[in-house]
């Protein structure tokens, strides 16, 4: 049976790693190569690198982080942030990235999952999604652009379809309202979305506690659980959070 | 020397780096030539099938591939180039038209997961993350000698791995020489977490039953996860150079093997 898996997401700036509370107030977090390497010690099943300052300037160093990251690690990674173009897309995989993440781009034009799907094949393409509960209506998520700060007015389950019919092989799902709050994953929001998509979910945002970790998989019925300062910050370890999953009957790679 | 064969459908660094860190010496062509005399070969995992297929023919890489097995290379086909070890594969095939064609050691077609098992129940397809791998016939393989003892002890405390030993000395007992130090003695070492191993795994399609199976893994269906198709001829679904320790393991063992060539 397919082990959920457990995500360290290291948000990177300028080759750090850095976490962002509801995307302001950045601290430092290390090297994200050095903190990898514990994770894949620690039993993570994939890390992902999240550019959060991404431009065509810097992209640069990203790649660089992506190429030592081949050359370091034995396990999975994934790259996203500022992906604008299949060249861009490429340009990580070539330097090694198993997968790259797309998200505003997408959203402006959905061709680029088509395009980066036939490119690569569906594997290598997670569709980020970061969506927000709509006020006053308990079942209904906005999808958010540009790191968040921009509402589009389109429906989160709708684009999510849409983008695992155009050849997304994973949604990596973020509740804008949860994140950074430690008060959990948005549970109603991932199981709407795992249940709308025929591809896995990677729930993401709001972790604080280790019981977090299993309420995403049990309650969210996601097939993958992210956080980031849980873990930089060495609250608990991988090898805790799998643990307590597999204590709830979850099955897990220990 | 392994000779990974780029048939330029994408990224071979992590193969590359993967085998060179258990000790090979590993060269990336896509020179024919070179691959048809090569004492071992990598196929990696990389592209759709019928993609792969048509720039390997155009390359004249199928029939190197096939002329340094032939002649005895250690060969190891990583995800599609598993795949490619069978006589055809749907992924890539024109609408109506025949399947692509591949190296065709192993008969059979490579055909797309089902999304739903016999009983009608969902899966999620393309199959992605860590899945056991069962080891059907370990005492066959040289590949899979001790991976499982990697896996357990890696994910133990010192205490475990003691109590661990102690088991598998006892099932040791009795048995002689030739199981020594394979998956199949190591067995009961890896019993409290099912007397497998999890494997990194990404794919969409899945290769047919044939009695070249040496593993299996079990997601909307039980298919193939490790295939076998002479003393030094392997295929694994899953991503050895992903798979952490346990993938570090297996390399290992194809480099041993491969050395010896």
């Amino acid at each position: 049976m397919l082990a959920k898996r457990v995500i360290p997401c290291l948000d990177v700036k300028d080759g750090r790693v850095v976490k962002g509370v509801n995307f302001v107030g950045l601290r430092d977090a290390g090297d994200p190569i050095e903190l990898a390497r514990a994770y894949d010690e620690q039993r993570a099943d994939e890390v992902i690198f999240l550019d959060i300052t991404a431009t065509s300037d810097d992209r640069a160093t990203t790649v660089e982080l992506a190429s030592h990251a081949a050359a370091e690690l034995h396990l999975p990674y994934c790259v996203g942030g500022g992906m604008r173009t299949v060249a861009d897309m490429r340009t990580m995989i070539a330097a090694g990235a198993d997968k790259v993440a797309v998200n505003s781009a997408a959203v402006l034009d959905p061709a680029l999952i088509t395009q980066a799907a036939a490119a690569f094949g569906t594997q290598a393409v997670v569709c980020a999604v970061d969506a927000k509960a709509v006020a006053g209506n308990p079942n209904k998520w906005e999808v958010y652009v540009a790191g968040g700060r921009k509402a589009t007015g389109i429906d989160a389950l709708e684009w999510a379809r849409e983008a695992a019919r155009r050849g997304a092989g994973e949604i990596l799902l973020t509740s804008m309202d949860r994140d950074g709050s430690r008060d959990g994953f948005d549970c109603a929001l991932t199981r709407a979305v795992a249940r709308a998509v025929p591809i896995p979910v990677i729930a993401s945002g709001g972790v604080g506690r280790i019981e977090h970790f299993a309420e995403g998989i049990i309650e969210g019925e996601a097939d993958a659980v992210l956080a980031a300062s849980v873990f930089h910050f060495g609250e608990m370890t991988v090898r805790q959070v799998k643990e307590h999953m597999r204590s709830q009957g979850i099955p897990v790679r220990l | 020397m392994i000779t990974v064969v780029d048939y330029h459908k994408g990224n071979l660094q992590s193969v590359e780096r993967g085998l060179a860190a258990q000790g090979a010496a590993v060269q990336v062509t896509d020179d024919a030539a070179v691959i048809a005399r090569a004492s071992a070969v990598v196929l990696p995992g990389v592209g759709a099938f019928g993609d792969a297929a048509a720039t390997m023919a155009r390359l004249g890489q199928m029939d190197a591939v096939r002329e340094a097995v032939d002649r005895g290379a250690a060969f190891l086909g990583i995800c599609l180039g598993m795949h490619l070890m069978f006589a055809e594969g749907e992924e890539g095939a024109p609408d109506g038209g025949p399947n692509p064609q591949g190296l065709g050691l192993i008969p059979g077609v490579v055909r797309r997961l089902p999304d739903h098992d016999a009983d009608g129940a969902f899966y999620k397809i393309p199959h992605v993350g860590w899945n056991l791998v069962e080891w059907v016939k370990p005492e066959s393989s040289r590949l899979l000698g001790s991976v499982s003892e990697v896996t357990a002890s890696a994910s133990d405390s010192p205490e475990g791995t003691r109590k661990r030993t102690a088991v598998r000395d006892e099932a040791l007992e009795g048995e002689d020489g030739v199981l020594a130090g394979t998956a199949a003695s190591r067995v009961p070492a890896a019993s409290k977490s099912g007397g497998t191993e999890y494997f990194y795994f990404t794919h969409s399609y899945a290769a047919p039953e044939s009695p070249a199976t040496i593993g299996l893994t079990t997601h909307s269906v039980t298919f193939p996860s490790a295939v076998q198709a002479s003393d030094r001829v392997f295929g694994v679904q899953f991503h050895p150079e992903k798979s952490s320790d346990a993938g570090a393991q297996l390399l290992r063992n194809f480099v041993t093997l491969a050395k010896e060539s």
